[in-house]
């Protein structure tokens, strides 16, 4: 009996000793040496693996950093400027400065506004009903409302509004890490710079056709008047395919233009009301002074014509 | 427009009539017959142990979904109803009302919901409560009460016919002398003989799988190639020595063969997709639950041979592909 | 056993098939003349390849049978006026495929046909015009694949440089339920079809031919072979009745056990495969000098009053289809270009019938609205219904992951789409749908 003790202890720790000696060699043999501040680079990072800086991970953005040690392309938009501060710190070098961006919902055609045409049965995912056709709606440009960018958001900022049939950001939460805008078939998803004090201005439409027959499929859909192009001081909307863009490098967020779209479909977000009437107030007088003075031209052109003999 | 909106979605169009409630409601059907013979035989001793193992089942799997998962309770597909059936198939029709209840709550909680619910466990969960119940209470698990039928729940209980022949064969004996002591192939084949609730009889059983068959439910592959298998190989030991070893026919027979390879064995969850992969499965239960028999300590093997191929479909059907068209080399 | 009613023996093809139930409720309903519609509206795109470039302007008059779309190159088919009248709006509209397409109007007036157009119903079985002019005839009258692909027809008859065909094939399986358009055309213009098919044999250079037609058609198979009783050339093979027979490498599958192989064409495996739609009016065009503004469409449902199959000018409203077969049933769920396996359900019954539309069914919400979705099971079911040989389950799970590569691997891009796997799912999985988008992905990556 002892016997069968002694024999199992000693082989046990025969093949323990064995594996050791194995473990130890094979670990030196194949040692992979690193550079440790991809390490303390991988520390500072969010950790979150989303791939919004389009590097398939966190560990990959840090090689990829301390391997070309330029910051201008590479950024990580969930950690923002202070963790891209940090990474700077680490690597040694300048840092540069990005505007935060976020995701916008290019899309105001809610229940209300834009009537089923017909009922989708198929697959619930807005992949699927893109591939199929132009959309359970007359509208071929607007939100499926399948919600494919709530299950591709990794960081619970989206969901779905029941009563709209739209998605909704939450400001706070959203990273700005491209996934929602990825997974849309429609493209309405799109990232826009948050804006000082979170505040920015964008045309909430995506329909490209004729004014009338927009309408007719989405009550707020953009006709492409021009109205808000003309109104605006920055040359910062414009018209193309029917449809108004607002550029935002160019936008001042002034809010002039907010109160021209007849449909209310440029979207301000965190503007006070009295910033908005102000604005428009605004706006009204500087027109008001521009008809003033193209009538008062026209009225000298007028008696420049009917009196020859004034000298030019 | 008055009519009201059209429907679109991706073709097809159509679907079959055969969805999953259906399909269950298939299977309850195909073991009705078996169930008939074990209520003839046991009397109410069946029909107490089928219905509470059904109730414990059905009531397992609504309480975890409901408390646990905090899901919309998914009975209605009829899964729990056949575990709870096929569980008391596997056990003694004088078993009493806890050991079903564990028996219920293993074969549900741990041999199903603990891995997402239907579709997604691994092994079968019927088996996996009765061999976890033939591991724990191996006393109440094996004495089986004779096929007569009694109206009151006690009787005398003996031993299965392959009890007889393991136990036999230890002491000693040989095969024709104990096969003095049986029921004839006749009586196996109808039902008269002592064993778990379900598999009595050969025959009841072979109605359902005509039944399950003739409703496209299953195919043929995985039953047929099972009974095949036992077949041929107790066949090849029993030519080489008959009095060691009892004919292929006996093995074919008594014990849960029938049982296994026609609701055990094809259970969709658990077996392989592909027919070729089926046929692998099939051949592989034969072949263990002929080794158990014949060399292992128990006197069945059904249950654990199935259990262990359970443990080979992921991999069958990784490795197995089907014949794709027009990729021939 | 089944009844032999032929000469022949009943062939099918080896991987996997469904068999959903018939319904062809319009079989025995012989073929009638749709009335003209007040417009049509007549798509640009009704084909694979470069897109017809338009002709015509709006307030221009046309005559039956005119040219208001050119081809452009050789993958490409000419567009013609399907009816007489003046040229309304050129603009994108809806068409069955769910997105909106250039489309011409035509504002109908009187049925005026231009003179090179011989409308009689004389058999004219004498082939007097060669391979070439064939095949340049074809290209001009605008025929392209009528079985709902639209490859255009003159691409499929001139034989592939480097490649040898042995035998053609005339497809007249018909393997969708409901639909019956091509079964009505081989009772009532047997004749036409086989000079059609001399017209192919001729065209291509082959000298067999086998007509395959599924056992459900036991009129059109005695039918044929009664034509066909002297000459050798030209065979009838009956076939069982078996979904997705009508699918081109299936039926290469039945008729000949020849694999196409993947990525491949039938020509590769010396074969050409043509509908007996197309068969017909490839005769009409070559010997008719008749251009491709009419077909047969199967107007049916359960619920619909009367069944038909109507000849039908390209380009009119499905509606007017609708109403001629009794109107739209309060049941209807709904309504389907194509048969209930692999058309498509359409939103707006503006829509107009185009080149490849074979059926309209209307289908009631019970029949049709999917219900409650299952876990999957591993039933295999679906396995043992792809003809293709694939896993649908398991590309089904690799979609939803988003592992387009892996699908590849396991040769998502074979699938035929025949939507058997979907139909066949106990656990009513939306199979297809996602295979599709696998599909989609990867043909983007390309």
């Amino acid at each position: 009996m002892n016997d069968v003790v002694l024999y199992t202890v000693l082989s046990l720790t025969g093949i323990g000793l064995l594996a050791a000696v194995v473990l130890y060699y094979v670990s030196k043999k194949f040692h992979v040496t690193e550079d440790e501040r991809i390490a303390r680079v991988e520390a500072v990072l969010p950790n979150t693996n989303c791939g919004g800086c389009g590097q398939p991970g966190c560990h990959a953005f840090a090689e990829a950093v301390v391997k070309s040690g330029d910051l201008s392309v590479l950024h990580c938009p969930v950690g923002g400027n202070p963790v891209m501060k940090q990474v700077a710190e680490v690597l040694g070098v300048k840092t540069v400065e990005k505007d935060p961006y976020i995701a916008v919902v290019r899309c105001s055609g809610s229940f209300e506004y834009r009537k089923k045409t017909n009922v989708y049965d198929g697959a619930p995912s807005c992949a699927i009903a893109a591939q199929l056709y132009s959309g359970d709606t007359g509208c071929a440009y607007g939100c499926l409302g399948m919600g494919d960018c709530v299950v591709a958001c990794d960081f619970e900022a989206m969901y779905m509004d029941e009563k709209t049939g739209l998605p909704v950001i939450i400001e706070d939460k959203c990273t700005a890490c491209n996934a929602c805008v990825k997974s849309c078939p429609k493209d309405i998803l799109e990232l826009w710079p948050k804006g000082k004090k979170n505040q920015r201005i964008y045309v909430a439409c995506l329909n490209e056709e004729k004014g009338s027959t927009a309408r007719k499929e989405c009550a707020v859909a953009c006709s492409g008047c021009a109205k808000c192009a003309e109104a605006c001081r920055y040359e910062a909307i414009t018209i193309d395919h029917n449809l108004a863009a607002i550029d935002p490098d160019k936008c001042k967020l002034c809010a002039e233009c907010i109160d021209t779209c007849d449909v209310r479909n440029i979207i301000a977000t965190n503007f006070s009301p009295e910033k908005l009437l102000q604005a428009s107030e605004h706006r009204q007088k500087r027109e008001e002074r521009e008809r003033k003075k193209r009538e008062e031209e026209k009225a000298k052109a007028a008696t420049a014509a009917t009196n020859p003999e004034t000298p030019a | 427009m008055s009519q009201s909106l059209l429907t679109v979605a991706p073709s097809p169009h159509i679907h079959t009539e055969l969805t999953i409630p259906q399909v269950m409601r298939g299977v309850i059907i195909a073991m009705v017959p078996a169930l008939l013979v074990s209520v003839y035989n046991f009397g109410l001793g069946a029909v107490y142990v089928t219905g509470l193992s059904i109730l414990f089942c059905a009531g397992a799997e609504w309480a975890i979904c409901k408390f646990l998962l905090k899901r919309e309770p998914t009975i209605t597909d009829g899964s729990a109803v056949i575990t709870g059936m096929l569980l008391a198939f596997n056990v003694p029709s004088n078993l009493p009302w806890y050991i079903i209840l564990i028996g219920s709550l293993v074969s549900v909680g741990i041999g199903k919901m603990s891995f997402g619910g239907l579709g997604n466990n691994p092994f079968n969960p019927a088996l996996v409560g009765r061999v976890f119940l033939l591991l724990s209470f191996p006393v109440e698990m094996t004495s089986w009460p004779q096929a007569v039928a009694t109206w009151s729940l006690d009787g005398t209980t003996g031993a299965t016919p392959l009890g007889i022949l393991k136990d036999g064969l230890r002491a000693g004996e040989t095969v024709p002398a104990l096969m003095q002591q049986m029921p004839s192939y006749t009586d196996f084949f109808f039902g008269f003989q002592g064993g778990s609730l379900g598999e009595m009889s050969a025959f009841a059983l072979l109605i359902g799988l005509g039944y399950m068959l003739y409703r496209k439910i299953i195919t043929w592959h995985i039953p047929v190639t099972m009974i095949a298998t036992v077949f041929v190989m107790t066949g090849i030991f029993w030519f080489i020595d008959p009095t060691r070893f009892a004919s292929p026919l006996f093995h074919v027979l008594t014990g849960g063969v029938m049982l296994g390879a026609i609701f055990m064995a094809t259970d969709y969850v658990t077996s392989p997709v592909s027919h070729k992969g089926m046929i692998l499965f099939a051949i592989g239960c034969g072949v263990l639950t002929v080794l158990i028999r014949l060399f292992g300590a128990y006197p069945e093997g059904v249950s654990f041979a199935i259990l262990i191929m359970n443990a080979f479909v992921p991999l069958i059907n990784t490795y197995l592909k089907p014949v794709r068209y027009g990729r021939k080399k | 056993m089944k009844k032999r009613a032929f000469h022949k023996e009943l062939k099918t093809f080896r991987l996997g098939g469904v068999h959903p139930q018939d319904n062809k409720l319009s079989a025995t309903v012989p073929l009638a003349q749709l009335p003209l519609p007040k417009q049509v509206t007549i798509p640009i795109v009704q084909h694979i390849g470069a897109p017809a470039k338009v002709v015509v302007q709006r307030g221009d008059t046309v005559k039956v049978g005119q040219v208001i779309a050119q081809h452009e190159g050789f993958i490409s088919s000419n567009i013609h006026a399907s009816c007489s009248g003046r040229i309304g709006i050129i603009e994108d509209v809806m068409d069955s495929s769910g997105f909106k397409h250039l489309a011409v109007n035509i504002r109908v007036k009187g049925d005026d046909w231009l003179e090179t157009i011989d409308r009689t119903d004389t058999l004219v079985e004498e082939i007097s015009l060669s391979r070439d002019e064939i095949v340049a005839r074809v290209m001009e009258a605008g025929v392209v694949g009528m079985g709902g692909a639209g490859f255009p027809s003159h691409a499929k008859i001139k034989v592939p440089e480097g490649k040898t065909i042995d035998t053609l094939i005339i497809n007249g399986v018909e393997c969708e339920p409901y639909l019956t358009a091509d079964h009505r055309l081989m009772l009532e213009k047997p004749r036409e079809i086989i000079v059609g098919v001399r017209i192919l044999m001729k065209a291509l250079g082959v000298s067999r031919a086998i007509i395959g037609i599924e056992d459900n058609k036991h009129d059109a198979i005695e039918l044929f072979e009664e034509w066909l009783r002297e000459g050798k050339q030209i065979e009838v093979q009956p076939l069982e009745v078996q979904y997705p027979q009508g699918g081109e490498k299936q039926l290469i599958q039945a008729v000949l056990d020849r694999e196409v192989p993947s990525g491949g064409l039938p020509a590769d495996v010396g074969v050409i495969v043509h509908n007996v739609g197309t068969t017909f009016a490839i005769y009409e065009a070559v010997q008719k000098n008749k251009p491709l503004i009419e077909r047969v469409v199967t107007v049916t449902g359960k619920d619909v009053k009367q069944p038909s199959n109507l000849w039908v000018r390209i380009g009119t409203p499905v509606i007017e289809l609708i109403t001629a077969a009794g109107g739209l049933p309060e049941s209807t769920g709904k309504v389907v270009s194509g048969g209930p396996m692999m058309g498509k359900a359409i939103a707006d019954l503006e829509v107009p019938v185009a080149k490849g539309t074979s059926g309209i069914l209307v289908i009631a919400q019970a029949e049709t609205k999917r219900t409650e979705e299952y876990n999957c099971v591993h039933c295999g079911k679906c396995i043992e219904a792809c003809p293709m040989g694939l896993e649908p389950y398991r590309l089904l799970l690799l979609s939803k992951a988003g592992h387009s590569e892996k699908s590849k691997r396991e040769n998502v891009l074979d699938c035929i789409e025949c939507g058997s796997c979907s139909f066949v799912c106990p656990s009513n999985r939306p199979i297809l749908d996602y295979i599709r988008l696998s599909k989609t992905k990867l043909k983007k990556l390309k």
